[in-house]
């Protein structure tokens, strides 16, 4: 935890570009980021972002096009060697060593990177315990799920203490279970003070596992920041999700409804956006089977310029001034997902 | 779930010179690759010692003693399988690996990120390939003394030669493995064996020797660009107890001279399809 407040970057990247000899477009188009020791960073963004090529040149296996990249202050395109024996890499696809076993997958790791003989087997003892594989030490990965070929390589990327851990999409493809297992452990690992890279398309993993984060999109950082200040870009400042019931039954009486065109919905959505504050409203699409049986309709609200309790009382005013039933109202928290659709336009998985 | 503190027993690897990083990564690599045959080496010697049994057998043995072929064949014929077994075993083995690992399996990545040059690794890949062929090769002799009982002769007083031009050999099919395992996805493989690894065969004066081959003038001059035909013709040179009125064999400085530029080209090359399969 001490060694947060060195100065010297783990990871630093300058105007970074990467055009494959066939691409049409830059891969990575002039990134620029630090990564300080001991934290944990996530590049963040859709198939495509340009964050496996980013991993891919960080650790020596593609190179760059201009641009600088170096680990522990050594530049990747120049040292390979050196930046080698300081990074562990955990990647997209199992690559494990299916000639040998488990515990001599790490061995041979070590060895590949100079551990001392003794020190070898311990730290694999210690490493395959500390991911619960050490009863399965002697057995080939043949019939190993992808779960645990994921333990088996994080166990090997740490096997010669790396400085800086890089991940490259590490729970896709996991089962739930297997992906908790692994949070845990990053969290373990940041907490010991190892320098954290990973890659993911999934908001809620970055947001749970990185101290910054870098949105990426063809090649581009967005925005980078931490995971909270990154969701207060999100306009609107205060945003509310509110569920309504305006059923037939207790809307508006008959002579009334003859007078207005509108429904009932649009009403409701025009009274909230008549409230003071308020810069948008918004249909909620696709509502779940119970909402449609109860005739219910569910709205979001962005408001700025008022405080949130002003705005909840104002709303649930709007909302029975209408002669409709309020359900549920209550303060959203912007998500990652909410930032990457307002930078983007488009959704993470699409 | 505790975590262990691995931190305290840190050792120093750091500050190691790249040199001295590279050349621990690639012994250990070879101890790697050293285990690996180990524990599959009956299977391994079963696979490159088959074709070569059946081919003394049936040619040095049963050919001769039904009276279709001379008993001097199996004597020219023997070269020629220590020939095939040391060139074709380490390209098959090494081409197959390679296409699999690059393809699809990935194994290779490991060590690619170990401190060492890539150009290295690619190069133990070679070398302990080459020393497996010349396993499967030593084993050859054994079995043909078994095989062809007093069909067979060699010759020992060119043993030097003989080990030489084997290294070689096994050498030059490793570093031919080493590029169609690199250029070829696993998928083409089997197809790009039949398309060139036949032919090589066929043409590579394994079965006969080159001398003899006057009276089919085109023939001999086709298989001159054949780098096998060095390789039979070499170990032919070293292997076959001279006799008067026997057809000349190729002269040994040719031998050498082509079978070095041969295996100098084709580790060049394989190395750079290397490079740019595992670097993008």
């Amino acid at each position: 935890m001490t060694e947060r407040t060195q100065p010297t970057a783990a990871v630093d990247v300058e105007r970074l570009v990467k055009r494959y000899p066939k691409g049409r477009t830059n891969a990575v188009d002039g990134i620029s980021f630090a990564v300080g020791r001991g934290e944990t960073f996530g590049l963040l963004g859709p198939n495509g972002a340009g964050k496996t090529t980013t991993i891919g040149i960080l650790t020596t296996m593609v190179l760059p096009t201009s641009g600088r990249a170096t680990v522990a202050g050594i530049d990747v395109a120049a040292d390979p060697i050196g930046v080698k024996q300081r990074i562990g890499v955990v990647p997209q696809r199992a690559n494990v060593d299916r000639s040998l076993r488990v515990n001599e997958i790490l061995t041979y790791h070590a060895a590949y990177h100079g551990v001392p003989r003794r020190e070898r087997s311990a730290r694999a003892r210690e490493l395959l315990g500390e991911l619960g594989l050490e009863k399965r030490s002697k057995e080939k990965l043949d019939l190993f799920s992808g779960g645990l070929q994921q333990r088996v390589m994080v166990a090997r990327a740490l096997m010669h203490e790396p400085d800086v851990l890089f991940l490259d999409e590490p729970t896709n493809n996991l089962d739930p279970q297997s992906r908790l297992f692994l949070w845990e452990r990053i969290r373990a690992l940041r907490d010991r003070g190892v320098t954290i890279v990973l890659s993911t398309h999934d908001m809620e993993e970055a947001d749970r596992l990185c101290d910054r984060i870098a949105i990426m999109d063809h090649g581009r950082i967005l925005a980078l920041d931490t995971p909270e200040a990154l969701k207060g870009l999100v306009p609107g400042g205060t945003m509310l999700d509110l569920r309504a019931r305006v059923a037939e039954g207790i809307a508006l009486a008959p002579a009334l409804r003859d007078a207005s065109s509108s429904s009932p919905e649009d009403r409701v959505l025009a009274a909230l956006e008549q409230l003071p504050g308020v810069t948008g409203v918004e249909r909620q699409d696709g509502r779940p089977p119970e909402d449609r049986e109860l005739q219910a309709s569910a709205y979001r609200l962005y408001a700025d310029g008022q405080d949130a309790g002003t705005l909840l009382a104002s709303a649930a005013q709007a909302v029975i001034g209408e002669q409709a039933e309020l359900l549920d109202l209550r303060l959203a928290r912007p998500s990652l997902e909410d930032l990457f659709i307002h930078l983007t336009g488009s959704n993470l998985r699409s | 779930m505790s975590v262990p503190d691995l931190t305290t027993q840190r050792h120093e690897l750091r500050p190691r010179s790249r040199a001295s990083a590279a050349l621990t990564a690639i012994v250990a690599i070879v101890s790697r690759d050293v285990l690996v045959t180990r524990r599959e080496i009956a299977s391994l010697l079963v696979q490159t010692l088959a074709q070569p049994l059946f081919f003394l057998f049936i040619f040095g043995k049963v050919l001769s003693s039904i009276g279709t072929t001379s008993p001097r064949f199996s004597v020219i014929l023997l070269p020629g399988i220590v020939a095939f077994t040391v060139f074709l075993a380490p390209l098959q083995a090494l081409s197959i690996d390679l296409g699999r690992d690059l393809s699809f399996t990935r194994e290779i990545d490991d060590r690619l990120l170990a401190p060492l040059p890539i150009t290295m690794v690619a190069v133990e890949k070679v070398l302990l390939a080459a020393a497996r062929g010349l396993v499967a090769g030593g084993f050859v002799f054994p079995l043909a003394y078994w095989i062809l009982g007093s069909g067979y002769q060699v010759r020992t007083d060119e043993i030097g030669a003989l080990i030489g031009i084997m290294a070689l050999t096994a050498l030059l099919g490793a570093a031919i493995g080493l590029l169609l395992g690199t250029i070829f996805p696993i998928t083409h493989l089997s197809l790009i064996f039949s398309i060139v690894i036949t032919p090589l065969i066929f043409t590579g004066c394994l079965y006969y020797p080159w001398g003899s081959l006057g009276v089919i003038r085109w023939f001999q001059v086709l298989t001159l660009f054949n780098p096998l035909t060095y390789a039979s013709e070499g170990m032919r040179y070293a292997m076959v107890p001279f006799q008067k009125g026997a057809a000349e064999s190729l002269a040994m400085g040719w031998v050498l001279l082509v079978l070095c530029v041969s295996l100098v080209l084709s580790l060049g090359s394989g190395v750079k399809f290397f490079w740019g399969r595992v670097l993008s």
